[in-house]
């Protein structure tokens, strides 16, 4: 065990084993880890407690519309990147009860749980989530009004993030500039090395968490292999995406063809938007008992492709596809510019391998901007 | 339910009979014979609100496959005296000949739908019973995609949500029991089966299943049962 602190700032150097360590110390501090691990012919986020749960020697490879484990043949714990799940999951959950209400003689009662929220170390974030969980922060605490719910989990929550040293086949994080490396919001950043890992102390709280872990300063050998290794990521990004004016190329071109043609192909299954971490769009729907005694107010996702959620008094705002694909892409990479000051796409590539027709947004864009062909 | 509910005519849970007419009047089933046709629009007549429930009502359910062959053949095989069967060429839905106030979609329905739709009728409000695909279930329940992790055909994308996603979540592909989404496309979901290494063939029998004889699902499985035929 070492007994000093490293500085904030600092970079250290620990085994791969030594991970258990930090593990455990999260837990012993009262965090309950999530994580990457192998279900369902993928890699999700779920709960985790021993280094063993998390998918070591595993590669995922990614495409639109497909996603296919393989095995690596190296033992790289981190070998992968992002999956079906993001950490939207846990901060802003699919379905949230808001409060209940019950009925008392002439009037009501209403009940909120009181009960903290959980207190979550997430592990393994990539740098294009640390920014997307920046751009929700933007949503739903930095602006005008917060959102209580997500504030508390937020502030709770403890950040492992990893760097990226080997990008999917549908990342496109450099061009959007939020990744490969973590550069921002994290309390502990690790960089996998062959054998051990290169540690950036994010925080105070992360450095507090290391003292539990053993480690050692970071050799100058061990900083240039870690600095080659992330910009041959930069070379090996899957996508590209052109990022030149996009919200003027957006609005002005609001009646482009191209937007029937993408509505051909288009499901408006939901899909893009559920896997997605910025987007956040919900529905407030109200259950209650046969007899009207008691009643509960729940959130639960819901999306811009679902005809429900554009209905206003008289009818509904986007009755085909065409104007949902050409909302939610004009919101992504427009108008949240407008609403939020930064763009609402990180490039993590979730959209476009899990559509089921495999749309690509980085290719509508190209074909929008007039580039490339379909 | 019993207590704010009171039940007229359920003749399999209840013997008694009340006369109309009626508040609400649930009906299942397809409409499959002369007498259907009469009874059913006498229903409409005694009935403030007329819900259809299940597939079967509200799209033909699977008796519906028979709206594709010949309905005499399939009487003369399956039954010893056919003289006896008196059957309609077709197995139609409910709204093909009154008009229908709601749907509840499903085979089987969902029995939170149903509490839900009687709730809402009684308080008031609005049910809460989606229209949108039950991808959107998938999602919220962390299930991941058969589709696109293991290629399996799924009717997910077109169907509407409201059985909670269970085939996913079982490694299946969507049956489509709970009928088309409000807009669907099968023609690109269909394409994507082909792409995936399906037939035409298979495609067309996918979409005809339980709701098979539902408007989208009935032109596309037309459509594919067409590209099948060598040119
Ligand atoms: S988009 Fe970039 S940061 Fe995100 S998983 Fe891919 S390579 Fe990593
Ligand atoms: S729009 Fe697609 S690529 Fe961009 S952040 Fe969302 S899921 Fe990732
Ligand atoms: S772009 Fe793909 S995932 Fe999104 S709604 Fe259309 S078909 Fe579904
Ligand atoms: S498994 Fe089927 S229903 Fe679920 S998300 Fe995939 S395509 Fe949609």
């Amino acid at each position: 065990m070492t007994e000093q602190t490293p500085l904030l700032g600092g970079q250290v150097v620990i085994s791969k084993p030594a991970l258990q360590q930090l593990f455990d110390a999260l837990r012993t501090a009262g965090y309950s880890l999530i994580g990457p691990t192998v279900r369902e012919d993928a890699i999700v986020y779920d709960e985790i407690a021993q280094l063993t749960d998390i998918p070591i020697g595993w590669a995922d490879e990614q495409a639109p519309g497909t996603y296919r484990l393989r095995r690596r043949d190296d033992q790289a714990h981190f070998g992968f990147v992002v999956g079906p799940h993001s950490w939207k999951r846990y901060l802003s959950p699919p379905s949230l009860r808001l409060f209940a209400t019950r009925r008392t003689g002439d009037g009501f009662s209403v009940e909120t749980s009181n009960d903290p929220p959980p207190r979550y170390a997430f592990i393994g974030v990539r740098a294009c989530d640390l920014v997307a969980i920046a751009v929700q922060d933007r949503v739903f605490v930095e602006g005008p009004v917060q959102e209580p719910h997500y504030k508390a989990r937020r502030e709770r929550a403890f950040v492992l993030a990893v760097n990226c040293t080997e990008p999917g086949g549908t990342c496109f994080c450099a061009s959007m500039r939020t990744g490969p490396r973590c550069s921002s919001g994290f309390d502990l950043a690790l960089t996998e090395l062959d054998d051990a890992f290169l540690c950036e102390v994010g925080s105070a709280l992360g450095a507090q968490m290391l003292s539990a872990v053993e480690w050692r300063p970071a050799g100058a050998f061990e900083l240039s292999r870690a600095r080659q290794a992330m910009a041959d990521a930069l070379t090996r990004m899957g996508r590209g995406l052109n990022t030149h004016n996009l919200p003027e190329l957006l609005y002005d071109n609001l009646e482009h063809p191209h937007w029937a043609n993408v509505a051909e192909r288009c499901l408006s299954c939901a899909n893009c938007t559920m896997v997605c971490p910025t987007c956040f769009c919900s529905d407030v729907q109200e259950t209650s008992d046969l007899v009207g005694e008691t009643a509960a107010r729940v959130r639960v996702w819901d999306s811009c492709f679902n005809r429900e959620f554009s209905y206003v008094f008289g009818g509904h705002l986007r009755p085909n596809t065409r104007a949902r694909y050409r909302q939610w892409l004009t919101h992504k990479l427009a108008s949240w510019t407008d609403q939020y000051g930064v763009l609402g796409c990180v490039g993590c590539g979730r959209c476009i391998t899990w559509c089921p027709v495999g749309i690509d947004l980085t290719q509508e864009l190209a074909a929008i901007r007039g580039e490339g062909q379909l | 339910m019993a207590d704010a509910v009171e039940i007229a005519y359920f003749v399999e849970a209840r013997r008694q009979v009340l006369p109309g007419p009626y508040d609400v009047t649930l009906v299942e089933g397809s409409i499959t014979t002369e007498e259907e046709i009469e009874r059913i629009k006498e229903v409409r007549r005694q009935s403030g609100l007329l819900v259809t429930i299940g597939a079967c009502a509200t799209s033909g359910g699977i008796q519906a496959l028979r709206n594709w062959a010949d309905v005499g053949e399939f009487t003369r095989t399956v039954y010893a005296s056919p003289e006896y069967i008196h059957t309609l060429d077709r197995s139609r839905p409910v709204s093909d000949f009154v008009p229908v106030d709601f749907e509840l979609r499903g085979c089987p329905i969902s029995k939170q739908q149903l509490v839900d739709l009687v709730t809402s009728l009684l308080i008031g409000r609005k049910p809460s019973v989606p229209e949108h695909a039950v991808c959107n279930e998938c999602k919220r329940h962390g299930t991941v995609c058969v589709m696109v992790a293991q290629g399996i055909p799924c009717l997910g994308p077109a169907t509407q949500a409201g059985c909670g996603a269970i085939c996913p979540a079982y490694n299946r592909g969507c049956y489509g029991c709970f009928g088309p989404m409000e807009l669907p496309n099968p023609a690109a979901l269909g394409a994507r089966f082909i792409a995936m290494g399906q037939t035409a063939r298979d495609v067309s029998r996918a979409f005809r299943s339980f709701n098979g004889y539902s408007a989208a699902f009935r032109a596309a499985s037309e459509q594919f049962e067409k590209d099948a035929i060598p040119r």
